[in-house]
C-alpha cells in the first residue's frame, strides 16, 4: 500500500463548507405580478447584512488563522467548497465581498487548499433534472476557474447528498473522487477511514448521456474514490465543542490529537460548515484557539494533513461502498427529511422543477442579458435553504435550535416562496404571450 | 387528594367557556383519582355525569349557613362583559329565552357575594385538602372558605378584567381578582399571556404563578367535513362574541384586503354581541356585504359544523387570555389563524399567527393558507397531532402539581 509522501501514521483530510443561500424577499399577495427583484433577502435578515456579519464573525478572521497555519506549518493542508451563490454575493456586496474574496484567494493561493466541484446554485437539482444537475456543476467549475485559477476534480453535492448513482453518475462525467457521510448504516462494519470505491451501478441510458455530454475530460476514470466522514469527530468540533454538558467538555487539542492518534484506519475526514468557526462556535467558546494549535499537536504525533486530491492519490481503495439510497449529512436520519418529507416542500420543489422546460423554451427567444437574468432566477430558486425553511420536522416540537430560519415560521417561508414562484410563472407568461406575438408578426 | 372547588357555571348550564374548563379539569382530576366537591350557584341534575362517589355537584345554598361578606354596591356584571350596558343587553336576552330561570341576578355583584357568603361555609363539612377558586366570580368564596378551614387555597384565572373590558376596568371586578390573588396560596394561569398580565396589572409575583393550558374534551364528536356553500367558495370563519375583545372589525378589514385579491371567498361570522350593528354597518361601508355571512348565535352541533366547513378558521383577539375556539377547529380538521394576542398562540405551533392590528399580514396568510393546499393540508394535519397530546387528563395533572406547591407552602 502507498503511504504518504512523509510517512505520516495517518493524515486528516480537512473540508468547510462555504454558502450563502440568496434568501428571498417577502413577496406579498399583492406584489404578485409586479415584483422585479427577489433575492435581497427578509426585511429583518437582508443578505447583504447576514454576510457582513457572518464575514465579520467567520470568514475574515478564520480565513487569519488558517493563513497563518498554513504559512507556519507547510504541512498544513485543508480544502473548501464554495457553492456558486456564495461567490456570487462575494463579487456582489462591494468592498466586504472584496475583502471576503481576496482572503479566500489567498488562502488557495499558497498551494496547500484545494476547491471542490459542487452546484452551483447549492440546489436539490439531482433529484428532478440531470441536466440541471449537470449543467450547475459545470456553471461551478467556470466560475471556480476565473476566480482561483483551478480546476476541481473532486466532487461533493449539496449537504453531501449521496447515493451509488450519484457516484457514477459523476465518474462519468470525469471527477476521481466523490464525498459522502460515513453513515454507518451504509458502512456495516466498515470504517470511513479508509477510501473505498463507490458501487458500480447502471445510469438510465439517458442520463449516462447527459454525464458524457457535460464531461469534464473526455475518458472518464474506470473507478474513483469515495470519501467517507467520519462524523464522530467531525462533530466534535463542529456540534459539541462549546456543549458544557458534554462529558468531554471542554476539548483540549491535546486529548483530541489523543482520540485521532488512537483512531484506526489511513485518513480522517473532518468535515464541517466552515461557519462551524466564530458563527455555531462562537469565538468566546475557545474555537479558534482550539484550531490555532490543533495542527502542532496532531503533527506531534506524526499525523499529517492531506486535501482529498492527496488522500485520494495517497490510499488504495479498500474497498467497495453500496449506497442505494440517497443520503445526506443532515440530523439524525442522514436522510432528505430537511428539505423533502412535508407537503408543502414537495409542492414546492415539484412545481420550480416543472417550469425547466418552459425556461428553456423561452431562452433562445430572448435577448442574452434577459434571458441570463430570467434562467438565474429560476436557478437561485433551486437553493436548497429555501425548502428547508419550510421543513416542520421539528417545528411542534418546539425545538427552535435544530432549524435556524430567517422567517417567523416555516408556514411562512413557503407562502413567501409560493408568491415569489408565482410571480415568476406569471413573468414567463408574459414573456410566452409576446414572444408569441412577435413571431406572428414576422410571420 | 380531596379538592373543594368553587366554580360559577357548568355544562350543560353555562354562557361561556369558563364552565367547559371547569368540566375539562374536573374529568381529568377525576381521571387522576382525585375527588372532587364543587360548589356552583345553582345546580342540576344534568350536572351530574360522573360517579357520585368521588364527584358532588352542591348548590351554594345547601351548605346550611351563611357568613358575613362585605357588600360592594356596585352595577351589573356577566363574567365575559362587565360594561354595564352589555349586561343590561345580554341579561334581557337571557330573560327572553324559554329558560325558566336565569343563574345570574340582575346585580351581579350582588349575586357573587351571596354566593360567597353561602358557598364557603361548605369549607366546614366537606373534607378537603386544598380549595380551588375561578376567576374574580369565586374568588371571594374562596378567600372565605380558607379562613374557615385554613386549607392552601389555588386561585386559577382564565380572564382578567383588563381582557374583558381592555382599557376601562371596573374597580370593583379588579379589586376581587387582586384580593383573591393575594390570599391565593399558588395562582394558575392559563397562559404565559396571561402570566404577565397578572405579575403587570396586579403584582403577582413570578415564582407564586403557574401556567397551565386548556385543553379540549377528546369526547367532541368530530363533524364529517361536507360541502361548502357552493363547490366555488372558500369560506373563511370567525366564531365567538361580537365584542371589541374578539377583534370583529379587524376580521372584517383584512375580509376587504382579502377580497381585493381573490373574489370567490366568503367569510362567515358567527356569534352575537354589543358590536353586531357595528359590524354589519362596517362591512356595508366596506362594500364586502355579499361576501360576508352572519350566522348569529350558534349552539352545538351547528358550532361543529361550522368549524367543518371552514376552510380557515381566524381568531383576530386583541386580547385573549386563552382562546380555546382555535382547539375545537383544529379538532374538526380546520387550519387556524390565531393573533399572536392570545394564550392559544404559544400552544399550538402549527397555526399562522399574526399580531391583531396586523390586517395586511392577516390577509398575506388568508390568501397563503386559501390558495396553497399544501399549506392548509400541512397545518390541518400538524395542528391535529398538536391537539391530541394538549388533553385535559395532563393539564390536570400540571394543576395537581400547583397543588402540591399551595400545599407544602
Amino acid at each position: 500500500m502507498k503511504k504518504g509522501k512523509n510517512d505520516y501514521n495517518k493524515s486528516i483530510c480537512f473540508y468547510f463548507q462555504v454558502h450563502q443561500p440568496y434568501r428571498l424577499s417577502k413577496c406579498s399577495a399583492f406584489e404578485m405580478g409586479q415584483k422585479d427583484e427577489y433575492f435581497d433577502g427578509p426585511e429583518a435578515y437582508r443578505n447583504k447584512a447576514i454576510f457582513e456579519k457572518v464575514a465579520q464573525k467567520c470568514y475574515l478572521p478564520t480565513n487569519r488563522l488558517m493563513l497563518e497555519l498554513l504559512k507556519n506549518h507547510p504541512e498544513f493542508k485543508i480544502s473548501y467548497s464554495f457553492s456558486g451563490v456564495f461567490l456570487e454575493q462575494c463579487l456582489e456586496y462591494g468592498e466586504i465581498g472584496k475583502e471576503v474574496l481576496d482572503s479566500f484567494k489567498a488562502l488557495v493561493k499558497t498551494g496547500q487548499v484545494e476547491v471542490l466541484s459542487e452546484t452551483y446554485y447549492h440546489s436539490l437539482s439531482w433529484l428532478f433534472s440531470k441536466k440541471e444537475f449537470a449543467e450547475q456543476i459545470l456553471k461551478h467549475q467556470k466560475l471556480v476557474q476565473k476566480i482561483f485559477k483551478k480546476t476541481p476534480t473532486v466532487f461533493r453535492n449539496t449537504e453531501l447528498i449521496y447515493s451509488s448513482e450519484i457516484a457514477e453518475f459523476i465518474r462519468e462525467m470525469g471527477f476521481k473522487g466523490i464525498l459522502a457521510e460515513g453513515w454507518d448504516y451504509y458502512l456495516d462494519w466498515k470504517s470511513p477511514n479508509f477510501l473505498y470505491h463507490p458501487e458500480r451501478v447502471t445510469l438510465h441510458p439517458e442520463d449516462q448521456k447527459i454525464a458524457k455530454q457535460y464531461g469534464i475530460r473526455k475518458h472518464p476514470f474506470k473507478n474513483i474514490k469515495l470519501l467517507l466522514k467520519n462524523y464522530k469527530l467531525s462533530d466534535d468540533i463542529a456540534f459539541r465543542f462549546s456543549n458544557k454538558g458534554w462529558t468531554e467538555w471542554p476539548l483540549t487539542t491535546d486529548k483530541y490529537a489523543a482520540w485521532v492518534d488512537a483512531a484506526e484506519g489511513d485518513t480522517l475526514n473532518l468535515f464541517m460548515d466552515y461557519e462551524t468557526f466564530g458563527e455555531h462556535q462562537w469565538e468566546d467558546t475557545g474555537i479558534f484557539e482550539f484550531m490555532r494549535h490543533l495542527p502542532e499537536a496532531l503533527l506531534k504525533r506524526n499525523i499529517g494533513f492531506k486535501t482529498p486530491s492527496e488522500t485520494i492519490q495517497s490510499y488504495e481503495a479498500v474497498g467497495e461502498i453500496h449506497v442505494p439510497h440517497l443520503m445526506s449529512w443532515a440530523d439524525m436520519e442522514r436522510d432528505l427529511s430537511a428539505w423533502c418529507s412535508n407537503q408543502m416542500q414537495e409542492s414546492a420543489l415539484q412545481r420550480v422543477f416543472e417550469l425547466e422546460q418552459e425556461v428553456e423554451q423561452l431562452l433562445p427567444q430572448m435577448h442574452t442579458k434577459e434571458s441570463e437574468r430570467l434562467q438565474h432566477d429560476w436557478r437561485k430558486l433551486q437553493t436548497s435553504d429555501h425548502f428547508y425553511y419550510m421543513c416542520t420536522k421539528y417545528w411542534s416540537d418546539g425545538d427552535v435550535h435544530a432549524y435556524f430560519s430567517c422567517y417567523e415560521s416555516p408556514y411562512e417561508a413557503y407562502i413567501t416562496y409560493m408568491n415569489t414562484l408565482t410571480d415568476f410563472e406569471m413573468k414567463l407568461q408574459r414573456l410566452a404571450t409576446s414572444e408569441e406575438r412577435l413571431t406572428k408578426q414576422l410571420i | 387528594m380531596n379538592v373543594l372547588m368553587y366554580g360559577w357555571e357548568f355544562p350543560p348550564i353555562q354562557s361561556g367557556g369558563l364552565g367547559v374548563a371547569c368540566q375539562g379539569i374536573v374529568e381529568g382530576l377525576l381521571g387522576h383519582q382525585h375527588e372532587v366537591f364543587l360548589v356552583l350557584p345553582k345546580t342540576n341534575p344534568a350536572m351530574q355525569l360522573h360517579d357520585p362517589e368521588r364527584f358532588r355537584i352542591l348548590a351554594a345554598s345547601e351548605s346550611g349557613g351563611t357568613i358575613e361578606v362585605e357588600a360592594i354596591p356596585t352595577s351589573l356584571y356577566n363574567p365575559y362583559v362587565t360594561s354595564e350596558f352589555s349586561y343590561q343587553q345580554s341579561i334581557k336576552k337571557t330573560l327572553k329565552t324559554d329558560e325558566p330561570e336565569t343563574i345570574y341576578g340582575l346585580n351581579m355583584m350582588e349575586e357573587v357575594h351571596r354566593y360567597a357568603s353561602q358557598a364557603a361555609v361548605h369549607a366546614k363539612k366537606v373534607p378537603h385538602d386544598v380549595i380551588h377558586a375561578h376567576d374574580w366570580l369565586t374568588a371571594e368564596a374562596g378567600v372565605q372558605a380558607k379562613q374557615i378551614s385554613g386549607k392552601p387555597l389555588v386561585m386559577q384565572i382564565h380572564a382578567t378584567e383588563f381582557d374583558r373590558s381592555g382599557e376601562n376596568p371596573n374597580q370593583a371586578v379588579y379589586d376581587l381578582e387582586r384580593r383573591g390573588m393575594e390570599h391565593a396560596d399558588r395562582v394558575i394561569a392559563v397562559s404565559e399571556y396571561t402570566k404577565k398580565m397578572l405579575m403587570k396589572h396586579y403584582g403577582v409575583a413570578d415564582w407564586k404563578i403557574d401556567v397551565v393550558h386548556n385543553a379540549v374534551r377528546s369526547n367532541f364528536d368530530p363533524y364529517h367535513k361536507t360541502h361548502h356553500l357552493n363547490k366555488r367558495d372558500k369560506i373563511v370563519l370567525f366564531l365567538g362574541r361580537m365584542t371589541m375583545q374578539k377583534g370583529p372589525d379587524y376580521f372584517l378589514k383584512m375580509a376587504k384586503k382579502v377580497l381585493d385579491h381573490m373574489k370567490d371567498v366568503k367569510f362567515i361570522m358567527a356569534g352575537d354581541g354589543d358590536m353586531m350593528e357595528q359590524v354589519i354597518k362596517l362591512a356595508i361601508d366596506l362594500g364586502i356585504e355579499r361576501h360576508v355571512l352572519f350566522s348569529g348565535f350558534l349552539k352545538g352541533g351547528e358550532i361543529a359544523r361550522a368549524y367543518a366547513e371552514a376552510d380557515l378558521y381566524v381568531m383576530p383577539s386583541i386580547s385573549e387570555p386563552f382562546g380555546i375556539t382555535p382547539l375545537e377547529a383544529i379538532k374538526q380538521g380546520t387550519p387556524v389563524l390565531i393573533s399572536k394576542q392570545s394564550g392559544v398562540s404559544e400552544a399550538i405551533k402549527s397555526a399562522l399567527k399574526v399580531d391583531f392590528w396586523d390586517v395586511d399580514e392577516m390577509a398575506e396568510k388568508v390568501i397563503g393558507a386559501l390558495k396553497y393546499p399544501a399549506l392548509n393540508q400541512v397545518l390541518r394535519e400538524h395542528s391535529h397531532r398538536e391537539l391530541v397530546k394538549l388533553n385535559w387528563h395532563q393539564q390536570a395533572g400540571e394543576i395537581v402539581k400547583s397543588y402540591a406547591r399551595a400545599i407544602s407552602v
